[in-house]
């Protein structure tokens, strides 16, 4: 009898220690995560949530001393109503859509192919001068563009063309999406080139050594080999680059203001900016343009899911079948 | 397809990766480069191959120079230590990929494929990715993808470096089979003395860029032309000591500080008179018995089949092959008898054999 007694404290001070263990586990768990969560909530979540109470709002500069008055959906609906809506959708689509495909991912890639075949040296400083337009201040950058596409007699496109007849013209007026999307591409290419340089540059070279005995050309060696051991650095940058470009603006503002004309080439983002924090005689629409900044939000929530589904992120964690040696 | 090398050079500004090169492979043979990492091997079979390109000499496949020719126009296989099999494709893209390049049609492709990896013994894996295949199946499958196009030269850079000692000789023997059976030209890269000594015909001793020896395996063992081949070669590796060789009473004597011994006329008359210089004696040559040099057992290294037994002899250490039964233990006192048939001399100076120089 008192055997079984002893018998069932010793288990039960076992059962103690393992739930501790347990505790001490989850506890160390939440520790590791909390850094990244603590920075999440603080830089997201809580900002999210300030923005969608702030949308259902009618705060603006005229009133922002009242109490809030909570006016339900109204800015959503006066935002799908707007004139402008489906111009200023389309050109979110153009702009990203363009800037990404033959910028940000297709230029990039081309640049850390084509610098990763050259000269180990040469394709260092060819990246490193890619890379200037990113550290220079983005008025200067923007200030340079507009020179580039000055209206005549000004304008150095207008220089280096006339010596083959084309008439000088304001490149900028005339053709704004191809410098709205020259502007952002430039740089933008610049984040893609670095990571796909340094993916290329950590595939085994034995992988390439035996693409070339097996008969591959260097074109079959890059769609065979090389490329599909870039897909996840090809699908971060695009997914990154997707929302980036959503939510800039700044080189748009600066080289065209969303403009020339009614909304020619205004953005979402660009928006939002201008109804919550720009509009005309510092009339500030703080409700509205949060109406506008919170659905970029969820485009881009939504996004980045469809992505991880289209190139199925599953994939990465497939289980092992060994099970011969 | 039989492969000769002349005077090959590599050179990366001031680094030597392989200095001027002169060996012939035979139709059929099977050549395997020995040396320490860093010695030259896999560059020259990299230039062999056609990635680098020789900085002087010449490549000749069947008496045609092919220094020019890119690695797709040379038809040759490799099998990479790393096996390089293509993660994102699945076995039989993975064998089948020499042939779709040289856009062979599907239908020949997958029976050639299939013929291949049945005979490799991995034809039921055909639809895994190489993540799923243990290490032996992903040797397997680069072997197939190396035979797959049936090529005139067969190139391995360590292949069975990455496996477990028991798959090593069941492999071992495998390639042997296959490479004798389809008897393709190949040569097979090793820092392993015993893969190169088992599956050779020929071996090619390299040591920092220099080709070394290029000999049968017994003739490598049994007459070392250097130093370092006699240290390289064989396991447990060869004992050395410093003696000179007097003649005495028409008797040449191997003599050092609580040593000597009567070597055979024959090698020791090369050796007499030469100052001191470096004697070469295997651990399987020196038996332990009654009578012999006086040592006294140092450590005791168990082998299973043997104890390898260090004894010292006055100030110097020699390596011996003992029956477990006998039980030695460190400071038990024994004897050696030398086999003075198996005794081998080197100038300390050239480190040139003094027995087998031309």
């Amino acid at each position: 009898m008192a055997e079984t007694i002893a018998g069932d404290e010793a288990v039960a001070g076992q059962g103690q220690i393992s739930r501790w263990a347990q505790i001490r586990a989850t506890l160390g768990a939440w520790g590791f995560m909390s850094p990244a969560a603590v920075l999440v909530t603080v830089f997201f979540f809580i900002p999210v949530i300030i923005l969608f109470v702030i949308s259902l709002t009618d705060l603006s500069s005229s009133n922002f001393s009242d109490p809030l008055t909570f006016i339900g959906l109204d800015n959503y609906a006066k935002l799908f109503r707007d004139r402008f809506f489906p111009k200023i959708l389309g050109n979110t689509i153009r702009y990203v859509v363009l800037t990404l495909g033959f910028f940000n991912v297709g230029l990039a890639l081309v640049l850390a192919l084509l610098t990763t075949h050259i000269n180990r040296r040469a394709g260092f400083f060819f990246r490193l001068v890619w890379l200037l337009p990113r550290i220079t201040p983005s008025v200067v950058y923007v200030l340079m563009w507009r020179r580039i596409a000055h209206q005549p007699p000004f304008g150095i496109l207008n220089q280096l063309l006339a010596p083959f007849g084309v008439a000088p013209r304001y490149w900028l007026v005339k053709q704004p999406w191809l410098f709205v999307i020259l502007v952002n591409g430039f740089v933008g290419a610049s984040f893609g080139m670095i990571i796909f340089t340094s993916a290329i540059e950590a595939i085994p070279r034995d992988y390439i050594i035996a693409a070339k005995v097996d008969g591959a050309s260097t074109w079959q060696i890059i769609r065979d080999i090389t490329l599909p051991m870039i897909k996840w650095p090809l699908l971060f940058v695009t997914t990154y680059q997707t929302l980036s470009l959503l939510t800039s603006f700044q080189y748009i503002l600066l080289l065209t203001e969303g403009g020339p004309g009614l909304y020619t080439t205004e953005v979402w983002a660009l928006t939002a900016y201008k109804r919550a924090l720009k509009t005309y005689f510092g009339h500030n629409q703080w409700g509205y343009g949060a109406a506008w900044g919170f659905i970029l939000v969820i485009i881009g929530i939504a996004l980045s899911v469809i992505y991880l589904r289209v190139f199925r992120f599953n994939e990465l964690v497939q289980e092992p079948k060994i099970d011969v040696l | 397809m039989r492969v000769k090398l002349e005077n090959l050079t590599k050179r990366w500004g001031n680094v030597v990766g392989a200095d001027h090169i002169n060996l012939e492979v035979g139709d059929g043979e099977f050549v395997a480069f020995l040396g320490p990492s860093g010695c030259g091997k896999t560059t020259t079979l990299l230039m062999i191959a056609g990635i680098y390109k020789p900085t002087e000499g010449i490549i000749k496949f069947d008496g045609q120079i092919v220094n020019h020719l890119a690695p797709k126009d040379r038809n040759i296989g490799m099998v990479f230590q790393s096996y390089a099999l293509y993660p994102h494709m699945t076995v039989f893209q993975n064998i089948s990929y020499p042939l779709k390049l040289k856009k062979v049609p599907k239908e020949e492709m997958q029976k050639h494929a299939q013929r291949v990896a049945d005979m490799m013994g991995i034809g039921h894996l055909m639809d895994r990715k190489p993540a799923q295949l243990s290490g032996g199946q992903q040797q397997r499958v680069a072997l197939g993808r190396a035979l797959v196009k049936e090529p005139d030269l067969l190139l391995f850079d360590e292949p069975l470096s990455n496996l477990d000692a028991r798959l090593r000789l069941t492999m071992r023997s495998e390639i042997k089979r296959l490479q004798m059976e389809l008897g393709i030209t190949s040569i097979y890269v090793t820092h392993d003395q015993v893969e190169a000594m088992t599956m050779a015909n020929r071996i090619a001793v390299m040591k920092d860029g220099r080709l070394q020896a290029y000999a049968t395996p017994d003739e490598l063992y049994d007459r070392p032309r250097t130093l370092f081949i006699a240290g390289f070669v064989g396991n447990p590796p060869m004992n050395f000591l410093e003696v000179e060789v007097v003649r005495e009473n028409g008797d040449y004597h191997a003599r050092r500080e609580g040593f000597d011994v009567v070597v055979p006329a024959d090698r020791g008359v090369k050796a007499a008179g030469q100052g001191t210089i470096i004697m070469g004696i295997r651990p399987e040559d020196i038996t332990l018995g009654d009578e012999g040099i006086v040592g006294e057992v140092y450590v005791v290294e168990p082998l299973g089949r043997d104890d390898l037994v260090d004894v010292r002899i006055g100030k110097a250490d020699i390596h011996v092959l003992a029956d477990p039964e006998k039980g030695l233990k460190v400071g038990d006192m024994v004897r050696l008898n030398f086999d003075t048939h198996k005794i081998q001399f080197f100038d300390p100076q050239t480190e040139q054999s003094l027995l087998w120089t031309d």
